[in-house]
């Protein structure tokens, strides 16, 4: 291999990890952000600090990632110029992650399908080749392991409870299944990292994922709906309506005084 | 007959050589919960490493009216205490 | 805790006789005038028990209503950092309020009463969370002056007579340490900030600046529950004592930010650590006491949608619980 050659191959795959990190960092954000909006209207007291504690860990991993990705891209950026001066077509969150919280089912049942896919990408990032992906990965999984145990334990108590929870648990993971597709769609960054050896590869995942979410399905006498085979990009920045908005709200002041500090 | 979920204390090791100390109370409705509930509650700052809870309803507790007949008794045992006896202090080691 | 055990205590332990309850009442009196501590079981006077459930619901109602406005701006925080806090925050809010609700439980209320008598609009909480938070720098004032203004009023009740509370606030004090200073730091980032963000700044405290002494309740010669309240050593200073120390040190800091508080009769006294301030509008406060503050019907409807609206999950994690209780015995 020529010089030439390789260098274009680091710049390649320094894309391709930029582009990777950015994925999984708005991922968190954008799944921090929308618990952030639960915060003092939750169902029950308790559930109030448990949602903020979940939104708490989701916005500090994903100012590690983008911390991150931001050095990797190198143009002077840091976590906040990301969060907040990117637009939708520039976010590459999975597109489930920016669905609305609905009511309390709707916003459990996408913890729990997003919680189960991050347990397994954080485990596989454990032993990245990336140490310093490794590291942020090794505290997320500790995190992550409890948000399951969160969202599952509310699963089952919502589709094994009162004849209302059920329907409305059934009715939560039938409105959002047709998203679970994109968590496993490999493109070529995810190609290009597990070949690498950043990051696990994505249809060896699958069928782990798959089985932890029939088993708690089962515990909660919930039904998994048929595959849709509409293939989502919120990865490629191709998002529903929500991401707008949702935006739009976030990124409010930060856009209204540019320049100032906070 | 109460809608609120039933109420459970919670006791929590600060750390590992420490006891269970008694901090408070949560609402949930089975011990799993109760736990999850203690741990967002009462360890927000590491405050713990453990994390027994146990239904408010199952703790006995002795009568304030019987403190006298519980614990009164005790006050007079003085030869209980080392203090109580006079060892020259010539004698070490004891 | 021993929710159930109080509730019978109230209807067979009670003292029948007046001489008995004389006697009772002066041991008491004497046990708290040698500051010892009132524990859950303990025999109290029946006023003394009212007078706590009333301060500690309405304690923790103001920690609940209070996330509401702070809550306003976690979508909006300026950036990560300050979103991650302000989560954390009014979290801790919610923790205080249950800290505090744990409490008053020991009394013989059920939190479950106490959450009704809120949403029913007969229990008050702090008027000060009747307030809107309009930009960013309502959060760094609500910070720096509410807490601050709270935990004046909290850290004489971490020595209060009855245990429970004095727990619970010694750990609410612990952690509230923290609100304060990052309030703080948000006026200073925008006091330092570009002309827009000064003028934020300064807008936020001329709106929460006499309210957040208003917090301190009525002047002394006009409350209503001060002097037997001190006799129980369930409050140990006056409104107008803890006002004026909060007046004398949150002046300088005002300084220090570069803000001018609106008050035109504020000085510094001659020869003395203390300020002189001008007339509180007390017509405001009752205005706002009374529900007619800019936010008492959203923070009560807010609050009441929550209730309502999670019902069905509460019912449905009790069910669920049900369940799985009913299939254990089956299997034993």
């Amino acid at each position: 291999m020529s010089g030439a050659d390789a260098q274009t191959n680091t710049e390649a795959s320094n894309d391709a990890r930029l582009r990777y990190l950015l994925r999984l960092g708005d991922t968190s954000l954008v799944l921090g952000q929308r618990l952030g909006e639960w915060v003092g209207h939750s169902p029950a007291l308790e559930e109030d600090l448990g949602l903020a504690n979940l939104a708490l860990d989701l916005v500090g991993q994903a100012r590690l990632l983008l911390t991150y990705a931001a050095e990797i891209e190198g143009k002077g950026r840091d976590e906040d110029a990301l969060a907040f001066f990117r637009d939708a077509p520039q976010f590459t969150n999975l597109t489930l992650a920016e669905q609305p919280n609905g009511d309390f089912a709707q916003t459990m049942v996408r913890q729990f399908l997003i919680d189960a896919w991050q347990l397994e990408i954080y485990e596989g990032l454990a032993s990245s080749t990336d140490t310093r992906l490794a590291a942020i990965a090794t505290k997320a999984l500790k995190e992550t392991r409890y948000h399951f145990r969160f969202s599952s334990s509310w699963l089952v108590r919502l589709g094994d409870g009162t004849e209302e929870s059920h329907r409305r648990a059934q009715n939560a993971i039938d409105g959002v299944w047709r998203f679970t597709d994109e968590l496993f769609a490999a493109d070529e960054v995810d190609e290009q990292m597990a070949a690498a050896g950043v990051a696990p590869r994505l249809t060896d995942l699958q069928p782990r994922w798959s089985a932890r979410i029939d088993e708690v399905l089962r515990e909660a006498t919930l039904r998994r709906p048929a595959n849709v085979s509409y293939q989502w990009h919120g990865k490629r920045g191709v998002h529903t309506e929500h991401l707008g908005h949702m935006l739009t709200e976030m990124q409010h002041l930060q856009r209204t005084y540019p320049g100032a500090q906070w | 007959m109460s809608n609120d979920w039933p109420l459970f204390e919670v006791f929590i090791r600060s750390r590992a050589g420490l006891e269970h100390k008694h901090v408070g109370s949560v609402h949930a409705t089975d011990a799993r919960m109760a736990i999850e509930h203690a741990r967002d509650v009462y360890t927000r700052r590491q405050e713990g490493v453990s994390i027994w809870v146990v239904r408010s309803s199952d703790i006995m507790a002795s009568d304030p009216a019987e403190a006298d007949s519980l614990f009164e008794p005790a006050r007079d045992k003085v030869y209980r205490h080392p203090t109580f006896y006079a060892i020259p202090d010539e004698v070490k080691n004891l | 805790m021993y929710t159930q055990a109080l509730d019978s205590l109230g209807k067979d332990c009670l003292p029948g006789g007046s001489a008995d309850s004389a006697a009772l009442e002066a041991r008491f009196q004497a046990r708290v005038d040698a500051d010892e501590k009132i524990e859950p079981k303990d025999w109290m006077p029946d006023a003394y028990r009212q007078t706590l459930i009333r301060q500690i619901s309405q304690h923790a109602h103001s920690e609940i209503v209070g996330m509401l406005p702070e809550g306003n701006w976690i979508t909006r925080a300026p950036t990560l950092r300050r979103k991650a806090v302000l989560i954390a925050k009014v979290q801790d809010e919610g923790g205080h309020g249950m800290y505090l609700y744990s409490a008053a439980e020991t009394l013989g209320i059920s939190r479950e009463q106490m959450i009704e008598q809120l949403l029913a609009g007969t229990a008050k909480y702090s008027s000060i969370f009747n307030y809107p938070t309009l930009t960013w720098a309502d959060i760094g004032a609500v910070g720096w002056l509410v807490d601050g203004a709270a935990i004046m009023n909290q850290i004489p009740i971490c020595r209060c007579s009855y245990g429970p509370y004095a727990r619970a606030m010694v750990r609410i004090c612990k952690e509230e340490s923290f609100h304060q200073r990052q309030g703080f730091e948000i006026m200073l980032a925008l006091a330092r900030g570009t002309p827009e963000q000064h003028q934020m700044a300064q807008d936020a405290l001329n709106r929460w600046w006499w309210p957040s002494i208003m917090m301190f309740g009525p002047s002394d010669t006009e409350s209503k529950h001060t002097a037997q309240s001190m006799r129980w050593k369930i409050k140990r200073f006056t409104n107008d004592e803890l006002r004026q120390k909060f007046i004398d040190i949150t002046a300088p800091q005002a300084e220090f930010l570069g803000l001018r508080i609106p008050d035109a009769q504020l000085r510094k006294e001659e020869g003395s650590e203390h300020y002189h301030f001008g007339t509180i509008d007390w017509s405001e406060f009752q205005a706002v006491l009374k529900g007619n503050g800019p936010c008492n019907r959203e923070r009560l409807e807010a609050r009441r949608s929550a209730h309502d609206d999670g019902r069905w999950v509460r019912e449905a994690a009790a069910a669920h619980a049900e369940k799985q209780r009913a299939r254990t015995a089956k299997a034993a």
